[in-house]
Parts: structure tokens; sequence; C-alpha cells
């Protein structure tokens, strides 16, 4: 297993320069929005990682709540740090985008509001487990993240209501794109969800040896009481 | 002497509760005056014509109650704490959730007494009067209502164990209620413009109570003996 993550390490950082030549280079440059438009490849596989990240994070917290093993707690954690992190890089490139080509920097649509609420509530779950002095922090973390979940779908749908009764913006339009451009983006995609994950492996392997080197100092000061002296 | 059914545990700790706050007074006084010195703030800074007042009510009325609401559920556990109350309520018998829904109502009681006297001098200052149909405002308060407090006791269970508590029940209540006072506030601006039904938002309120009620009353066990 740990021999894995070297491989993988390689295999994301081929796919990454591969997918950054393929999205500056050989991508064409988009009629109407001109270059602006590159930063799609980066952007909508930051979103599609912070998805998938939080995804693992609520079924590593129900692992958790269901067998109590902490290498699923710990598991959560990296997950939601992490996807906190592409999702603010979501949240970053798309104002830059949304400028040149909407004219205005947000807007309160649809996609827009969903991506900020969700990570709100993930900003509020990792403020819980910083916050947490109880011994029990992961379980109020993991009933936290359930409840994160179960609210995904009511903000969905309320603010898909609130917005049909607006005016709202165009994304994009008809016509045809580019297979090149398809290309460039599902290299992109791939290279991110590698990306992703193996920044949440080396943050996961992180906590599991942070816990470790903390159990063995609590067993060692009560093994040798003598030294503390 | 029988075996006390669920029903009869949440009926004496919510007398319980209601008795102790008839005495004191604390949450009521101190959300009212909360809630009072929101609204007149709110009319300082934005002083509306009584046209825009009807527009923007809805989102005012509901910002006012829900920070009230707040300092109302933080006394919800930490009254608790005193005397180990809480510690003896995890080695008794007593089922979780009767205690969840006791404290729920007890803080619903609370919430729906500020409302009740806060609604009247929102209608003065703001000068309101429903263009739609007014009955659905009772239809909206008493879920919005419940949706706040359900949520809140849960959270005020969850921020009782960390650090700086008070401040960390509404970094965790507020983003997770965003759909919530989304359908709150909107429900109310469309029945008091008029312009818009309210059937939609309703619908939501009610999904997300039912949603957030089942899964408190399923997780609860697990927050209150959590140590």
């Amino acid at each position: 297993m740990k021999r894995a993550f070297p491989i993988l390490a390689v295999l994301t950082v081929a796919l990454l320069c591969y997918g950054l030549y393929q999205a500056l280079w050989v991508a064409p440059t988009e009629k109407t929005m001109g270059d602006v438009q590159r930063i799609f490849y980066y952007h909508v596989p930051s979103a599609w990682t912070a998805g998938v990240l939080f995804l693992v994070n609520f079924l590593a917290s129900i692992a958790y709540l269901m067998s109590r093993n902490p290498k699923a707690d710990a598991l959560a954690v990296a997950a939601a740090e992490v996807g906190v992190v592409f999702c603010t890089i979501v949240l970053v490139t798309g104002p830059i985008w949304a400028r040149p080509v909407w004219g205005i920097w947000w807007t309160w649509d649809l996609r827009l509001t969903l991506t900020l609420v969700l990570w709100l509530i993930y900003v509020s779950y990792l403020l819980l487990r910083r916050f947490s002095t109880s011994g029990q922090t992961p379980v109020m973390a993991a009933v936290l993240a359930i409840f994160g979940t179960l609210d995904i779908p009511l903000v969905y749908f309320s603010i898909w209501f609130f917005r049909t009764q607006h005016p709202q913006p165009v994304i994009g339009g008809g016509g045809s794109i580019d297979p090149r451009m398809l290309h460039a983006f599902f290299v992109n995609l791939i290279a991110f969800t590698c990306f992703g994950a193996l920044i949440c492996w080396a943050r996961y392997r992180l906590e599991v040896l942070r816990r470790e080197v903390e159990e063995t100092q609590a067993l060692e000061s009560l093994l040798e009481p003598r030294s503390a002296r | 002497m029988g075996k006390p059914s669920l029903i009869g545990i949440t009926r004496a700790t919510l007398l319980k509760d209601l008795r102790l706050e008839w005495r004191s007074k604390d949450a009521i006084n101190s959300m009212l005056f909360f809630a009072l010195l929101v609204v007149v703030i709110f009319s300082f800074s934005f002083d509306p014509t009584a046209e825009e007042s009807r527009r923007i009510a809805g989102g005012l009325v509901w910002v006012s109650f829900l920070f009230a609401a707040v300092v109302a559920l933080n006394q919800t556990w930490a009254r608790e704490l005193r005397n180990q109350v809480l510690d003896a309520y995890r080695v008794s018998p007593a089922p979780a959730n009767s205690l969840f829904m006791a404290k729920s109502v007890g803080n619903f009681v609370f919430v729906a007494v500020l409302e009740a006297l806060m609604t009247p001098l929102f209608i003065v200052f703001y000068n309101l009067r429903a263009a739609g149909p007014a009955y659905q405002l009772l239809i909206v308060a008493v879920l919005g209502t419940w949706a706040l407090v359900v949520n809140g006791t849960f959270f005020a269970a969850i921020s009782l164990r960390t650090r700086s508590r008070e401040i960390m029940l509404p970094l965790l209540l507020f983003p997770i209620s965003i759909p919530a006072l989304l359908a709150m506030v909107e429900a109310t601006s469309s029945i008091l413009t008029g312009e818009f039904s309210a059937r939609f938002w309703i619908v939501l309120l009610v999904a997300y109570d039912v949603v957030f009620t089942m899964a408190s009353l399923f997780l609860f066990e697990l927050v209150l003996h959590a140590e």
C-alpha cells in the first residue's frame, strides 16, 4: 500500500504537466470569451474534486459512527480539509472568470450559492473539530457531517426556487465544443482527481502518524514517571 | 409504581424547564431586550419607507428572531451543567430522546412567546400590513420556529463540549439553517407583498422540519452520551 503512494505522486505530476500543456497550448482559444475561458480547465475539475472529497468525508463519518475505527475519522478530517481547499479554489477562480465574461464578480446563481453554502458548512465542521475539548470530537464531527449532507438537497431546492423567481444569468449557450477542448478538460479532470487523492492521502497519513505519536507520548509518560522530574 | 412513559418523562422535564424559566425569566428577558435592540438598530440603519419595508420586513423579522433565539438556545444545556444535572441525566434510565424533545418544545415555547410579543412592535415600527393571505404567516411562523429550535437545541448540545461554546452555536447553526432561513424570509415577504404564492416555501419548511427532527432524534443519544 505504501509503495503505491510514490507511484500515484509521479502519475499525478505527469498528468498535471500534460494537462497544463493541453489547456494552455493545444486547446483552441474560445471565440467570444477569449483566453480567460481556459480557467475552466482548472475551475471545473477543482469543483469535481471538492465534491468527491465531501462525499468521502460523509462516508468516512458514517463508517466511523458504525465501527468506531479511528482511521475512518482520520480519513474524514483529511477529506474535509482538502475538500475545503479545493472548494476555495473554485470560489476564487469563478469570479476571475465571471468579471470579464458576465461583467460582475459574483451573482446569487444556483451553482455559485450552493458552492458557497457547502464551503460554509465544511468550514464550520473544521471549526468544530478545532474548538472541541472533549475526547469525543470525532463523534460530534461525524454527526455534524451527516447533518451537513442532509442539508445539501434542501439548500439546492431552496436556491433553485429562489432563483427561478428572478432573472438569472445564462451560463454558456448552444454550439459545438472543439474536441481538443474536451480532451484538455478530461485530462485535467483526471489529473485533479489524482491530485486531490494524493493530497488527501498525505494528509491522512499525517493524521494517523500524529495520533500514534500522541499515544506513544502519553504511554511513555505513564511508564516512566521518574523522567518527568 | 409503573415504569414512566416516554411522554411522561418528556412532560416532566418540560414542566421543570418552564417552571424554572417562569421563576427566573432569564432567557425570555434577555431575548426580548436583544430583539428589541435589533429592531431599533435595523430601523435606524435602513430608515425604510412603507413600500420598501414591506419588501424587506421578512428578512428583518427573521434575522432578529434568529439572533434572539441563539441567546435562549445557549442557555438550554449550560443550565444543566450546574450541579452536574447533565451527568445525572446520562446515568438515569430515561430515554435521551424524551429529554431532547422536552428541551426543543421548551425552546419552541420561549421563542414563540418572543415572537408573539415582538410582532406588534414590528407592525408599529415598520407600518406593516399583509397584502396576501395573512393566516399563512402563522403557518410559516410555527414551521420556521420549529426549524430553528430543533437544530439549535441539537447544536447547543454539541457546542457544550467546545471552548468558547457561546460563539460556537451560531457558527454551527447558521450555515445549516440557510435553506430554512431563506424559506422563512421568502415566504414572509411573498405573503406581505402578495406578489407570489408562499406554497413552495411552506412545503420546503415542512421537508426541512421533518428531515432534521428525524435526524436529531436518531443521533441525539450519541451526542448526549459522548463524554
